[in-house]
Order: C-alpha cells, then structure tokens, then sequence
C-alpha cells in the first residue's frame, strides 16, 4: 500500500493535511490583513518619507541641473590648467540663462558654498555678461572678474558635477572634501558638530545613570511596601508622566531662574550670597536635571514591574542561609533586576538623545543637543539635505539600540503605566 | 515597612537613609508640578512668591492671569484650545481605529513576521520626534497638507497609534480565544463576535490607548512646530512661543489647566487598568 492512502481525509476527500494549511493560510491572510491599514498608513505617511531624507540628504541635483552644458563640456577636462574656451562658452550660455531666468541666486549661494569668495565674482559676471560680445569668452570672463582666472574656481564648479553627494555627512562629522578628493578635517577650533554629538551622548549617559540612582531606591520601596500606600506613591509617579512636557518645563523655568525660587532658597539659607547667584538654567545644568527629572518615570515602571514579581521569600531565604542584607542584596535581588534595568536604563537613553524640547528651552548654548542642530538647519538655515543627514545619523544610533532593546526586552514588553 | 526588632544598627541608619532618599526623590518627581499652582494666582507680574502671598495676604493672591487667558486682547488661548481638541479628539479616534485593527491582528497566533511588524508599528514611538517631524513635514508638504489640521490629525495619528497598539495587545494577551470561537459556533458572525464579545472585553485597553494617543496630541509640540500656520496654533504651540519669548503668569494659568486636566486623565486611566485587571481575573 502506498502511502498516499494512508492520508487522513476529511469529510471534502481532501486530505487533512492539506485542508489544514489552507485553513492556517486563511487566518494568516486574515491576522495580516487586520494589521494591513495601519502598516500602509505608516509606510506612506512615515516610514518612506523617512527613506527619503536619505535621497535628500545625499541629493546634489542643484548644481549639476542649473549647469547642463558647462558639465558636458567639463568631461574631458583634467582640471590641471584653466579651462579651454568650449568650456567658458558653455558656462557663459548656461548662466545667461540663469540670469535670464532669476534662479541664479541658488547657484551663486551653492557655488560659495563650495568656494569661498564665489559669490561676489558670480554677480560681478551677471551684470557684466549683458554687454559680452560674440566669441572669445575665455577672455572676456576673466576680465570680469580676476577670481575667474584662478583655475580653483573652476575646480570648484566641477567637484558639484556628480548628482550625489555625501558630503552632507562628513560636514556633521566636521570633514569636508579638499580639492583633491581627499577627506580632511576642519581646523580644531571650528570642530562644532563632533562636540555636539559627543555631548549628545554625554548628556544622554548620565540621565539615564541619574534615572536609574534615583530610580531604583523608589521602585524597590514600591514594590515591597503594602499596596494601599504603593498605589499612592505610583500616582506620585504617574502624575508626572501624564502631565504636559511642556508644563514640566516651565515649572523647571520658574524654579531654576536666577531670580527663581531654587535660588532663593539658596539665598535663604545662605549658601550664597544674593550678588553670587548660581546661573542654573540656559546652561547644561538646566539640562540636566530637567532631563532627569521628566525621564525618571520611564526608568521607574519597567523597574517596578519587574521588581513587583521578585518574591520576598528569596531575600529571606539568602539571609536564613547566611547572608548579610547586603551580600543577600548583590547575590539574590539584584541579579533578578537585571531584565528592568536593561529595560529602563535602553528606553531612557533613547528618549534622551533625541530631546529636542527641554534643551532647547532651558539648555542654552552649552546645554543643547544634535536634535537642536536638526531644528535649527530645518528652520533657520533651511539647509535641508544637512538636517536630513544628521537626522539619519541619529536615527541609525537610535536603531540600534531600539534593536538591542527589542532583543534584550522586547517591544510587546513596553510598560506604559 | 516596620524593620524587625533584631536589625543592627548600620542596617537600621541604612534603612532610614533609604526612606529619606526615596522621599527625596518623590519630592523631586512631584514639587516642580505645584509650584505653578499658587504663582498662578500671583496679583503681580513676577514668577516669584511675593511678601504678601508669603504671609497669605489676600491681596497679593487674583485671579487676573485666569482672567487674562479667557479675556485677554490676543488671546490666542481660545482659538488654540480649540485647535487642539478638534485635532486631539481626530486623531485620538484614528488611532483607536487603526491602533485597534493592528493589535487584533498581532495577537493572533497565525500573524506572520510578527516582531519586525511590532517593533515598526512601535517605532514613532522610539524614533526621536525631531526626525519624525521632519519626515512627516517633508511628506505632508509633498501632499499638500502643511499646515492644515488634516496634517496634523494624520501626524499624530502616527504618533498616536504606538500606545494604542501596545495597551490593547497587552489586554489582549489575557484573552480566552475561546470565548470568540464559543460566539462563532453559536452562530454569530465575525463582525457581531467583535462588537458583542471582544471589544467589551478589551474595552479598558481600548480607552487607556486613546487616553495615551490623547495626550500625546494634546501635547504634541515638535512635529507641530514644522505643520502648523497661523490658523492651526495649539496649545502647547502658544506655550512654546511664550516659554521662549517670555514666561508670563498667563502661561501658568494655563499650565494649571493642564495640570488639572491630566490629573483627571491620570484617575480615569487607573480605574481603567485596575477594571481591566479585574475583567482579566489578575490579582496583584
């Protein structure tokens, strides 16, 4: 007999086997397409306008579309000596159409970007080009402006040519693309954004460690006093979480003001005198202890949930073996912990290094962090594609230890109060 | 947490440290929030107690702050608590719609790739809110939707579903299917089963998401900041401006309101997660 007769069928005469995969296949289809709306609304409006800051980042169109004929005609050229008149010419046609057009202002800007001093010789060429005459444009741009017969410049106009760029990304690591291709830092004492990223994650590490001093005393007290009074205490805990960041910032404003109620009290009690007030706010102290001060819910509930399970039995259980509290503390309780301060310590260290708010409202100059560089590029400088850079790079240290985080803790295991 | 009798003495000064520290640090957690209660009913324009609120003198306490937010010239509070509800109340629905589809989909057992699709429906969670604000604008402006309230009720939609999602799931992980296939098989169809079997069930999870998603667009300043024009300021939109600007007692009338406000939701969301944990039959 074969084994094809042995099949269990069912009452269809489809084997049984068989219907069961169709009937699982359904309900997958089904659990997926549950899910369906919401993955699609989060891919359009979230998760692709994410994947494109990347081309935007890395976009370098502008120039390459603003000088088509310039480019063409730069091919070939080694970029050793001045360029041939073709390639004059063919600058000069694509830039009288610029200035016939009103768009010249972008090059201008992009080109000064790239070369200092650009600028004013661009104009210069904008008002000098009406009354060129036919042939000879090596020449007649030159005199226009001394800059132009610096073999830089044009060097300079052919390092755009390509499309992509990435050198949005070696400016927020404060290096650059010299004339020759090669990587190289900025002088030291113009090495802004590394001192940003470093204080970034400076800032982030010790609010998360002054999270976790702070939290864990009070988790443990909650998890191992009665529930009457734990329940009290956690709304003590949970107000803060529940309330606006916005409010927690200003009642940090009013408290850390020099004239504010912090320093009065100081005043008060005489650590110092009222001409000494300390500045505590518009500083990175301000940061700090707002920080930790909005953060420390977020360390407090995975500690306190995973603290909560701990039975008190195995505390005894060390000691009536022999340990003192503190051995039976370090040996038995504390390795329990370990999953909620993994938990806590991951969660607020991501939302630590991408505050924007808090910073930017009590940090000052030397309190303020990466995501304030973002904001500022996006609405000041309107340098986009450097926001979209940075913003990425963020994202990708963000991930990483979301992904450290999904493996150690799991996202299903998120405690929200 | 009485210590019992035989505890020595360095134990004994250690405990009453740890008391005092834990009492410190919930003072830390709480005072700054009530410090806004009494300077909000300041007579003067300082952000400082002054002599007369100091000896309780009536006359230093008004309530011209609360006056000025409802009354005031500007007032630009109105037309933003406006704002901010319509979106909040949108976009709290949306993600309730959306969040709660997901989570159904999730917990079922038959859900293919089932972490990756968690751990991406969460990330506007974790994702720093900066980068969502500028993908977000970048997408709504592609559109055609800056700085109208359909962009920012979609936006926070994203922002919102994240929680809504993981509290239902997390009601949902107590729940006997059972009970489902029982409705199924005494003949009630998938749609009456949702509506008449699952969703009371799941209801307190349900409400806690939209609380959260609630908040979080009431509170919602970052991606706002990049969305908005001048017909769609909000709340914490007009906050932003006055913290940066200059912090006037007005905005602690205000940050009062709020305060009250998300005490409310606070107690609404506890009754919520101690009946939910009643319906699940979890006894701490």
């Amino acid at each position: 007999m074969s084994s094809e007769n042995n099949k269990i069928l069912t009452t269809d005469g489809i084997p049984l086997e068989e219907s069961l995969k169709v009937a699982e296949k359904k309900n997958k289809i089904k659990a997926f397409l549950l899910v369906a709306p919401l993955l699609l609304f989060l891919l359009i409006t979230y998760i692709i306008p994410i994947g494109g800051m990347f081309s935007r980042s890395i976009d370098d169109k502008l120039t390459t579309n603003m000088l088509p004929k310039t480019y063409k005609a730069m091919e070939k050229w080694d970029g050793k000596e001045l360029p041939s008149e073709e390639i004059f010419e063919a600058f000069y046609l694509d830039y009288k159409i610029l200035v016939k057009n009103k768009t010249v202002g972008k090059l201008q800007t992009q080109l000064n970007l790239e070369k200092n001093g650009f600028k004013s010789a661009l104009k210069k060429l904008a008002r000098k080009q009406k009354k060129f005459k036919v042939g000879n444009y090596k020449e007649q741009i030159m005199s226009s402006h001394k800059r132009f017969e610096n073999v830089e410049y044009w060097r300079a106009i052919k390092r755009r040519a390509p499309p992509i760029t990435y050198s949005k990304y070696l400016k927020a690591m404060d290096m650059y693309l010299d004339e020759d291709n090669k990587i190289v830092q900025v002088e030291e004492d113009r090495r802004m954004h590394r001192i940003l990223w470093l204080r970034t994650l400076e800032i982030a590490f010790f609010v998360t460690l002054f999270c976790f001093v702070m939290a864990y005393p009070i988790a443990h007290l909650l998890a191992t006093i009665p529930m009457k009074y734990s329940n009290l205490l956690l709304i003590c805990v949970l107000l803060p979480f529940w309330t606006s960041l916005l409010v927690r910032t200003a009642s940090w404003m009013i408290l850390l003001q020099q004239q504010g109620l912090l320093n009065d009290f100081f005043v008060w009690i005489g650590l110092f005198t009222n001409e000494n007030r300390p500045q505590m706010m518009y500083n990175k102290t301000g940061t700090y202890v707002a920080m930790t001060q909005i953060l420390l819910p977020f360390m407090v509930l995975p500690l306190y949930s995973v603290m909560k399970t701990i039975s008190p039995s195995l505390m005894r259980a060390g000691k009536s073996l022999g340990a003192t509290p503190t051995v039976a503390f370090f040996k038995v309780y504390f390795p329990l912990t370990i999953p909620g301060i993994g938990a806590g310590c991951l969660l607020v260290f991501i939302l630590a290094i991408g505050y924007y708010i808090t910073p930017e409202l009590v940090g000052g100059a030397s309190g303020k962090l990466i995501s304030n560089q973002i904001a500022y590029h996006m609405k000041s400088s309107l340098d986009w594609s450097f926001a979209s850079a940075m913003g990425l790079m963020l994202l990708t240290g963000v991930l990483a230890i979301y992904w450290l985080y999904n493996k150690l803790v799991g996202v299903d295991n998120i405690k929200l109060g | 947490m009485a210590l019992p009798k035989y505890t020595e003495t360095q134990y004994r000064i250690w405990h009453y440290f740890y008391l005092f520290f834990c009492g410190c640090v919930f003072f830390f957690l709480v005072a700054p929030l009530f410090v806004i209660f009494p300077l909000s009913f300041n007579a003067e324009e300082f952000l400082v107690f002054t002599d007369g609120m100091k000896r309780l003198d009536p006359d230093a306490f008004s309530l011209r702050w609360y006056h000025d937010m409802i009354y005031g010239t500007k007032n630009p509070w109105g037309l933003a608590a406006k704002n901010s509800f319509i979106i909040a109340v949108f976009a709290t629905i949306g993600s309730i719609i959306l969040g709660t589809l997901a989570a159904l989909g999730l917990s079922s057992r038959h859900m293919p790739y089932k972490g990756l699709i968690m751990a991406t429906l969460i990330s506007p969670m974790i994702v720093p809110l900066i980068i969502s604000g500028v993908a977000i604008f970048f997408f709504m402006a592609k559109v055609g939707l800056a700085a109208t309230h359909l962009g920012i009720i979609l936006a926070h939609i994203v922002l919102g579903t994240p929680f809504v999602v993981i509290t239902v799931t997390a009601t949902l992980s107590g729940f006997d299917h059972s009970i489902t296939r029982a409705a199924s098989s005494l003949g009630s169809n998938p749609f009456n089963t949702f509506m008449k079997v699952t969703l009371p069930l799941i209801l307190p999870g349900v409400i806690s998401g939209g609380l959260f998603a609630f908040v979080t667009s009431f509170d919602e300043v970052v991606v706002v900041l990049f969305l908005s024009g001048l017909d769609n300021t909000t709340i914490p939109i007009q906050m932003w401006t006055g913290l940066r600007e200059q912090l006037s007692p007005t905005i602690l009338a205000v940050a009062t309101c709020l305060i009250i406000l998300s005490i409310l939701i606070l107690v609404t969301a506890e009754l919520l997660r101690r009946r939910s944990e009643r319906l699940r039959g979890i006894n701490r």
